[in-house]
């Protein structure tokens, strides 16, 4: 079986990879480039851990083959921070302890950023329903949904 | 112990230490480890509940390109114990997905596939798969040698032990008792639902220096089964705890490692081994299935005169079912002069059942806590004036033996009655439950090191891998005792061989025994800063005082001096004798027990069965909040896992023992959108053992809200289901049988 050579951007820089064709985006952010911040939590699509967004889409890159990222841009949670310092979101999950073991908080954050960038200003049912496919065990979502509102309110200051 | 308003730093809430590698994607967790040359390690699973191994053939698999290294039984010591015989099966397999072999090839896919070429040859017998089965005469036997308590005068049986607690004359008490109520309660099978799965990264060189990577709650306990597993010394192994994604008691034990070291030795070859979510449903966790009866009788007053539990549970394959903290747990809240509570420990043909979360008391107190909420409504009193009323206190003797010290059930009750989300009336539609939560938290051993760099920032260094925060606990605790800013020390979960001995993350015990060897290695420090100013200044030590933070002539000696802080004294070590560093041990007696009150308002969907929680409060006594947010985030999180627990989780078996539902699609763990806020109210009466007061806080939270999302359930149909999960098939095949 003879490998695929992908060109792609991963936050912002091109890379290229060779990949087998079953290979999923997630293994290859992970094992091939060394992006080991995206998560495995399940394979399926059901827990969001591997959130990643490819054309400032939301998807799991679990679901998504390597070789689909072909000319797409890849974010991932190695590019949320900027060079001045973390992301809002990444300053009030820290703040709110919207973490607890952190498994989740890649994910949550990939996906809560692109929430924001499509609604400045969710309210909270709109906030549980774009996190419903991020699954935490740890926190009962209630330190993670604030964190997410108090970041909108900031963000909302800032513009 | 210092009182409340002594306090600078403990009970506020700065960032955690770990906390910017965590929202960066930088932590490394257990599947994290990329090395030079690691190759990947696959487990053949048993696609039978219950069989007899005839033989196993790994030759095929062995003769694929790139597959380096396959085991099986026969590759491990034949002497071994239960755990040994989980991570591999031996004579026989004995729920499905049971370890049969493993490989280690190039690529996770090829060794997937080589999987493929492993010829296990079986006996199938019949599965048992409930208490049911497996306590019922000519009952198939899980294991021939099985023997109840031990006593091999009475015939094999699945009962693995009887566990009784009496005091009294509950007969009496029942006689006495102008009211009784009973009931019978089922609940599931459930898992941990930690979002990492279990992972690892073994090596091993040519002298037989084993090094592991994994994610794990105990990285010592990591470190004692390997050896014991692969008949080795604790000498020759170092294990690296990794970050670690959730555990709920469920990375306690060993399932990977020892694999992955065999076929590491086998192919010369760092092993990475990672399970995916089907496996850790299949051969991890989860916790025991319960058939609970529980009975309870009352004056008109409301004061009980009896009460008398039988708890059942599944152990899964081997021994080990938590009914013993089920048995301690059941009547904890309680004071009461006579009770009899038995519990049996049963096997099953379902994975070897891990702890969850106070292990096997939310299943007890589920029942109990139920028919507490019944006597409440046949007396007409208030569930929490009736808790109240009979609630144990300081000077209780706990079902369990010992007398309570200062605990706090009656401050979370009494906390709960002025609660507004207790005294604000039950929203339309809704129903309300209440329920008391117990654990008794352990302490256990711990070891802490204190190191001082140069410039007086300090370092701590334990053997405590931090689950939820606990490196903010430890430098929480160390910045009060040391009185120095919480910004200038930070926390190191060391490997086996940097840190002294550790018991694992679980028990609760983690803030409470961990935090007191740091606060000890603090004042180890203190005292050697003392010495160190005395020096300088030339007087005698205990003519020094430590004052926030600096070492300062007691008040009356005679010397013109200026303070010196740590840094100060650092910054000078090598005129007083060197670097400075503290150290503590523990063997932490006297963790203070836990109790909390719970309450919930949920309407129930009578159309489709779907239950629509609106509003739950959770109180728990802490003892005192070292961080109260992570505190808040215990209860929270327990209260989500009981929530699903109650509503919606379960383990689906057909009748050849294949769980049916080993994903996160069909077992259907709590998300956002289930969920409304979780109320927190933190109460704080201090445990007279620990320097600050602590008391563990993890486990509590998830024993009340079984009992209370069921007594919810029950306010608002108007009858009980006494069935966990109340998920919408089975409320709504309850509702139409009431309905007729």
């Amino acid at each position: 079986m003879s490998k695929l050579h992908v060109t792609t951007s991963v936050n912002g820089q091109p890379e290229e990879v060779l990949c087998e064709p079953h290979q999923s985006l997630l293994d290859v952010l992970r094992d091939e480039l060394g992006l080991t911040g995206t998560k495995e939590g399940c394979s399926t699509g059901d827990c969001g851990a591997c959130s990643v967004t490819l054309d400032g889409r939301l998807v799991c890159s679990c679901l998504v083959l390597a070789a689909e990222a072909e000319g797409k841009e890849v974010g991932t949670i190695e590019g949320v921070a900027n060079p001045d310092g973390l992301h809002v979101l990444q300053q009030k999950f820290l703040e709110h302890a919207a973490l607890q073991c952190g498994i989740c908080t890649p994910g949550f954050i990939v996906a809560a950023k692109v929430l924001l960038e499509r609604d400045p200003n969710p309210d909270e049912t709109t906030i549980r329903y774009w996190l419903a496919g991020n699954l935490c065990r740890c926190t009962g979502y209630d330190k993670i949904i604030r964190a997410v509102q108090d970041a909108a309110t900031e963000l909302a200051h800032e513009a | 112990m210092a009182e409340a308003h002594d306090l600078k730093v403990i009970g506020t809430r700065p960032v955690r230490p770990d906390g910017v590698e965590k929202v960066t994607g930088r932590a490394n967790f257990g599947a994290d480890l990329q090395l030079p040359g690691m190759i990947h390690g696959k487990v053949l699973r048993s696609p039978y509940a219950h069989a007899r191994i005839k033989s196993v053939d790994v030759s095929g698999a062995l003769a694929m390109e790139g597959v380096l290294a396959a085991v099986s039984r026969s590759d491990f010591p034949e002497e071994t114990d239960d755990l040994g015989r989980n991570v591999i099966a031996r004579d026989k397999v004995l729920y499905h997905g049971h370890a049969v072999a493993a490989v280690a090839a190039t690529t996770q896919l090829l060794a997937e596939q080589a999987l493929d070429a492993i010829k296990v040859d079986y006996d199938v017998l019949a599965p048992v798969l409930s208490i049911d089965q497996a306590i019922a005469d000519g009952a198939t036997l899980v294991n021939e040698q099985m023997h109840t308590n031990g006593d091999a005068s009475q015939p094999a049986s699945n009962i693995a032990a009887i566990t009784k607690f009496e005091r009294g004359d509950p007969e009496k008490g029942f006689a006495e008792a102008d009211v009784v109520v009973e009931g019978e309660f089922r609940v599931p099978m459930a898992h941990q639902g930690y979002i990492e799965p279990h992972a690892c990264t073994a090596t091993i060189n040519e002298e037989g220096k084993i090094t592991v990577w994994c994610s794990t709650q105990g990285h010592f306990d990591v470190r004692t089964q390997t050896a014991a597993i692969l008949g080795t010394s604790i000498s020759k192994i170092k294990v690296i705890a990794s970050e670690i994604g959730g555990g709920f008691g469920g990375k306690l034990s060993v399932y990977l490692e020892p694999l992955a070291v065999k076929l590491s030795e086998l192919s010369n070859r760092p092993v990475r081994m990672v399970m995916n979510r089907e496996e850790v449903f299949r051969a991890t966790g989860p916790t025991s299935a319960t058939w609970c009866k529980a009975k309870v009788a009352a004056k008109k007053d409301g004061t009980i005169t009896a009460a008398t539990a039988w708890l059942a549970y599944e152990a899964g394959a081997f021994p080990g079912a938590p009914v013993g903290p089920g048995c301690m747990s059941v009547l904890a809240p309680y004071d009461l002069e006579n009770f009899s509570i038995e519990g049996i420990d049963v096997l099953v043909n379902k994975p070897k059942v891990a702890a969850y979360r106070a292990p096997g008391a939310p299943q007890a107190m589920h029942a109990m806590e139920c028919v507490i909420d019944d006597l409440a409504r046949e007396l007409g009193m208030d569930p929490i004036d009736l808790r109240l009323k009979n609630a144990a206190d300081e000077g209780t003797q706990a079902p369990y033996g010992p007398k309570f010290p200062a605990i706090g059930l009656k401050a979370c009750l009494e906390a709960a009655k002025a609660h507004p989300n207790y005294t604000a009336p039950v929203p339309e539609g809704c129903g309300r439950g209440v329920a008391c939560g117990f654990w008794f938290n352990i302490g256990m051993q711990s070891s802490a090191e204190v190191l001082i760099r140069e410039d007086g920032t300090v370092i701590i260094n334990e053997g405590s891998p931090d689950i939820g925060g606990s490196r903010a606990s430890m430098c929480l605790m160390a910045a009060e005792t040391l009185g120095i800013p919480y910004d200038r020390i930070n926390a190191h979960v060391a490997d086996t061989e940097s840190t002294g001995y550790c018991n694992m993350t679980g028990g609760s015990r983690t803030t409470f025994a961990t935090g007191m060897a740091v606060v000890q290695a603090c004042e180890d420090i203190i005292a050697q800063c003392k010495e160190r100013a005395a020096m300088t200044w030339d007087i005698d030590a205990d003519q020094v005082d430590w004052d926030d933070g600096q070492a300062v002539p007691k008040p009356g000696v005679n010397a013109d001096v200026d303070p010196l802080s740590l840094a100060d004294i650092a910054r000078t070590w090598g005129r007083t004798g060197g670097p400075i560093l503290g150290r503590a041990s523990v063997n932490a007696q006297g963790a203070g027990a836990g109790f909390s009150v719970n309450w919930t308002d949920l309407a129930v969907d009578r159309e489709t069965g779907k239950v629509d929680v609106k509003a739950y409060t959770a109180i728990q006594d802490a003892g005192r909040a070292i961080h109260p947010a992570y505190v808040e985030g215990q209860m929270q999180g327990g209260a989500a896992q009981g929530l699903g627990w109650a509503l919606n989780e379960e383990y689906i078996y057909d009748d050849n023992g294949v769980m049916e539902n080993a994903g996160f699609l069909d077992y259907r763990v709590p998300v956002a959108s289930d969920l409304p806020m979780i109320d927190t109210q933190i109460v704080e009466v201090p445990n007279p053992t620990h320097p600050y007061g602590v008391r563990g806080v993890g486990e509590t939270p998830i024993t009340a809200p079984l009992a209370a999302t069921s007594n919810a359930v029950r306010d608002a149909l108007g009858f009980r289901v006494s069935e966990l999960p109340m998920s919408p098939p089975r409320l709504l095949e309850a509702i139409d049988s009431q309905e007729g």
